[in-house]
């Protein structure tokens, strides 16, 4: 088949399976926009800002598994997408970003709307390409997904210069079954010794703990993990980047760890003496302060991308590999073992960690007369029956939706937790949606947060996705407030805006139902209203208790077992609603 | 803080030294010299490294380096057996009664003399770094126009080597 440049790249994504792609044009891309015109089988979304489009891929991305595509012009387009890039490539989430480029002969004359594309995207993708001869585009294009989708995922972007593309040049296109890079070779199974070694260490505990991340959603192992943590009957928790790969209603679940875990998770890992990381990466908001850290644990780790072993935190047994192939693998030594298992220790640590638990570090004022956002998110779960995809923005708020909302379900819970983009919430749910027209989408986000990407309620119109979205309207930066209250003296520096918008008409000039709530009896009826609405995109206003924080809370400096809860009296001080 | 050379084999790309310097700027590693150039095999380029850290600090550099799509393989050279040599040009200024001095100090250190005008020599010399940094602090600093050293390269000895 003889093919032109942007003929070339639109028929290797459909080779490639892609199902969409979100775009925005530009004069590097007109020739690629041309080609996509002229076909139907590459659907493209349009949307209103190229972050939009790399947050929506994402979403999409994170639903299904399924690397997100973009489509973006050279320069300012590029630029935009740069953020959404980087919040991939922090979450590991896989990502094929293609951006037109300045034509080849003029690279480096500081054309009009050039940027040097591979060179700002370098430190925060896993692979980038400049493609610089047409017939290698096709071969490209493969790299491109193999690179995005395997190993450790990450976002990889194709520059793709204009007279690429031109339609005057055509050559032999066949997308290639396969490709292999001699230099790239991620590790799969797990080394037989290490595995055998750390089934021991695992067996002999008295304090044991499994700690699990993103990389069990990331490899689709959360069935491997659930029969795992179920045969050893062992507490787990996860990261906020694993909740739903275990299901959170289970009673060996204590709940997510970290910087806003639970009293209980973070009191289990600080106790613990043998505790077992799967696909999670030891972040600064799970450990806090490192000197700290599980001072009396010995550490299994297992992660398919060996520079996250012994990254911040040194461990005992290294096991490199997918978590799934390596639980299968420790697994089968387990179940021949585990008369090991020291019974009455086990029981002796359930018991110490029930006591925790009785803590009830998530408790919250259910009397108060302002609309509790934790209150919300429990209701939003009633409502949706636990069965929603939730994608959030970042703040408190995204902290609410990670603590009252138990996911039962991996690729359910979607949130920029290493980058913590505001902004990527609501582009993100819409990807969310084309990927699930069925289910229920709900975004939860903040009154800052949202307009940051809120001309995509236009793409939300344009493509028919009836999101719901759930403001938790608190009026201030919330998070950014929360500290400011805690470590500088409650000056509230810029983290309050005075004018904002009116959502409601927003929403409806957006074309879509906007409804505002002011009050607790009002929440679970709206939020029906809401979900009934099905094939609406429902902006809900929820004008939340303004001075609630996120509780418990580890603090900067301290450790997992010095966490700050909520004061019993837990009343609000400012009941004014603004 | 152990000095470490590291020799990679990098795919000879566009693009592939940024992704290795880019690596260690944005890391906050510390790089003390770097050379590279293609292999026999013109697809390949090898890069030569030296760098300083603790073991925690090294670690991580291999295996950030390693994850770079581009490096096909590395070695630490400074864990086994090795060789390792840098090149060293240096220009003096050399009047009438200095000539004979220079010149057999250079012959001490086994330099070469490559470049003779009436009043400069230029010498070449090869080795480890330590011999040149020797050789340089041997001689008057008034009389040196210029040095250009090339940073390190290292080889492992033995049947071992960085290939394919
Ligand atoms: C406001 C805010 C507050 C936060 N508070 C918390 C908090 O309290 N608690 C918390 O946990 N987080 C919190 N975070 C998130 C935090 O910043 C990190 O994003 C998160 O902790 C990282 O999760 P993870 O360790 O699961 O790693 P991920 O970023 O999900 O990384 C996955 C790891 O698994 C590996 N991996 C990927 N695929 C595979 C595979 N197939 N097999 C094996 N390994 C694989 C990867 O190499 C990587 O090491 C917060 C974020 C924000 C924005
Ligand atoms: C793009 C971006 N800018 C700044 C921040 C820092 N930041 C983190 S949370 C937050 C406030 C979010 O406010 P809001 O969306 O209202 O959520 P709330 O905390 O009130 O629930 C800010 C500014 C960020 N995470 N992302
Ligand atoms: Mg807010």
């Amino acid at each position: 088949m003889e093919l032109n440049g942007a003929q070339i790249v639109v028929q290797s994504l459909i080779d490639e399976g892609v199902e969409y792609i979100f775009g925005y044009p530009g004069g590097a891309v007109l020739h690629l926009y041309d080609a996509i015109f002229q076909q139907d089988e590459l659907k493209h979304i349009l949307v209103r800002h190229e972050q939009g489009a790399t947050h929506a891929a994402d979403g999409y991305a994170r639903a299904t598994g399924k690397p997100g595509v973009v489509l973006v012009t050279s320069g300012p387009g590029a630029t935009n997408a740069v953020t959404g890039i980087a919040t991939a490539y922090l979450d590991s989430i896989p990502m094929v970003v293609i951006s037109g480029q300045v034509s080849l002969p003029v690279i480096g004359s500081d054309a009009f709307q050039e940027v040097d594309m591979i060179g700002i995207t370098r430190p925060c993708v896993k692979h980038n390409f400049l493609v610089k001869d047409v017939t290698k585009l096709a071969e490209t294009i493969k790299k491109a997904f193999y690179v995005a989708t395997t190993g450790r995922p990450g976002p990889v972007v194709i520059d793709i210069p204009k007279d690429i593309t031109a339609p005057n040049i055509k050559v032999t296109y066949s997308y290639p079954q396969k490709v292999s890079i001699r230099s790239y070779n991620p590790v799969l199974v797990g080394h037989k010794g290490q595995i055998k070694k750390a089934v021991d260490l695992l067996l002999s505990a008295k304090k044991p703990i499994i700690y699990s991340g993103g990389g069990v959603v990331l490899g689709e192992a959360s069935s491997e993990l659930i029969e795992f943590t179920k045969t050893l009957g062992y507490p787990i928790t996860n990261t906020l980047m694993g909740l739903g790969s275990y299901p959170a209603t289970d009673n060996q679940f204590v709940g997510m760890l970290g910087m806003h875990g639970t009293y209980e998770a973070n009191m289990a890992m600080h106790e613990s003496d043998v505790i077992i990381a799967i696909g999670a990466r030891f972040d600064d908001r799970v450990t806090g302060k490192l000197d700290l850290f599980c001072p009396y644990a010995k550490i299994i780790h297992i992660d398919v991308d060996p520079a996250s072993i012994s990254k911040t935190v040194r461990v005992t047994i290294p096991i490199v590999g997918d978590v799934k192939p390596v639980l299968d693998q420790m697994m089968e030594l387990i179940k021949e073992n585990k008369n090991k298992i020291d019974g009455v220790a086990l029981a002796e640590w359930w018991n110490q960690i029930r006591q925790w638990q009785s803590v009830n570090c998530l408790e919250f004022d259910r009397s108060s007369p302002l609309i509790k956002p934790q209150y919300v998110i429990e209701q939003l779960y009633e409502v949706t029956k636990g069965d929603a995809y939730v994608t959030s923005d970042v703040g408190q708020h995204q902290m609410w939706a990670a603590q009252y909302y138990p996911f039962t379900k991996p690729r359910r819970w979607i949130n920029s937790g290493g980058l913590g983009t505001m902004g990527f919430g609501l582009p993100a749910a819409i990807g969310v949606k084309l990927a699930f027209p069925d289910a229920d989408v709900a975004c939860v986000t903040g009154e800052a947060s949202i307009q940051m990407c809120i001309q995509e309620l236009s793409t939300a119109l344009q493509y028919k996705t009836p999101v719901k979205i759930i403001n938790l309207n608190n009026r201030y930066m919330g998070m950014v407030r929360q500290w400011q209250e805690f470590s500088y003296e409650s000056r509230y520096s810029h983290s309050y805006m005075d004018t904002i918008p009116e959502f409601v008409k927003l929403a409806e000039a957006y074309g879509h139902v906007g409804i505002r709530i002011t009050k607790p009896e009002e929440v679970r009826p709206a939020l029906e209203q809401a979900f009934a609405l099905k094939d609406r995109t429902v902006f809900l206003d929820v004008m939340t208790d303004r001075t609630e924080n996120v509780y418990p809370m580890i603090e900067a400096g301290k450790g997992h077992h010095d966490m700050k809860l909520r004061v019993a009296t837990g009343t609000s001080t400012d009941r004014e609603l603004a | 803080m152990i000095r470490h050379i590291i020799s990679i084999l990098i795919e000879n790309e566009s693009g592939a030294l940024s992704r290795v310097a880019g690596l260690f700027s944005a890391r906050g590693y510390n790089i003390e010299s770097l050379t590279v150039a293609p292999t026999e095999d013109p697809s390949l380029s090898r890069m030569t490294l030296v760098t300083r850290g603790s073991e925690d600090i090294i670690e991580q550099i291999t295996k950030q380096l390693n994850k770079l799509i581009d490096v096909v393989k590395l070695i630490d050279l400074a864990e086994s057996n090795h060789i390792e040599r840098e090149l060293l040009l240096i220009k003096v200024k050399t009047s009438p009664e200095m000539r004979e001095e220079i010149r057999s100090l250079s012959d001490i250190f086994r330099g070469k003399i490559i470049d003779v005008t009436p009043t400069t020599y230029i010498i070449e010399m090869t080795g480890p770094s330590e011999k040149l940094d020797a050789f340089v602090a041997a001689i008057d600093p008034d009389s040196i126009i210029e040095t250009v050293r090339s940073g390190p390269t290292g080889i492992s000895r033995g049947e071992k080597g960085l290939h394919l």
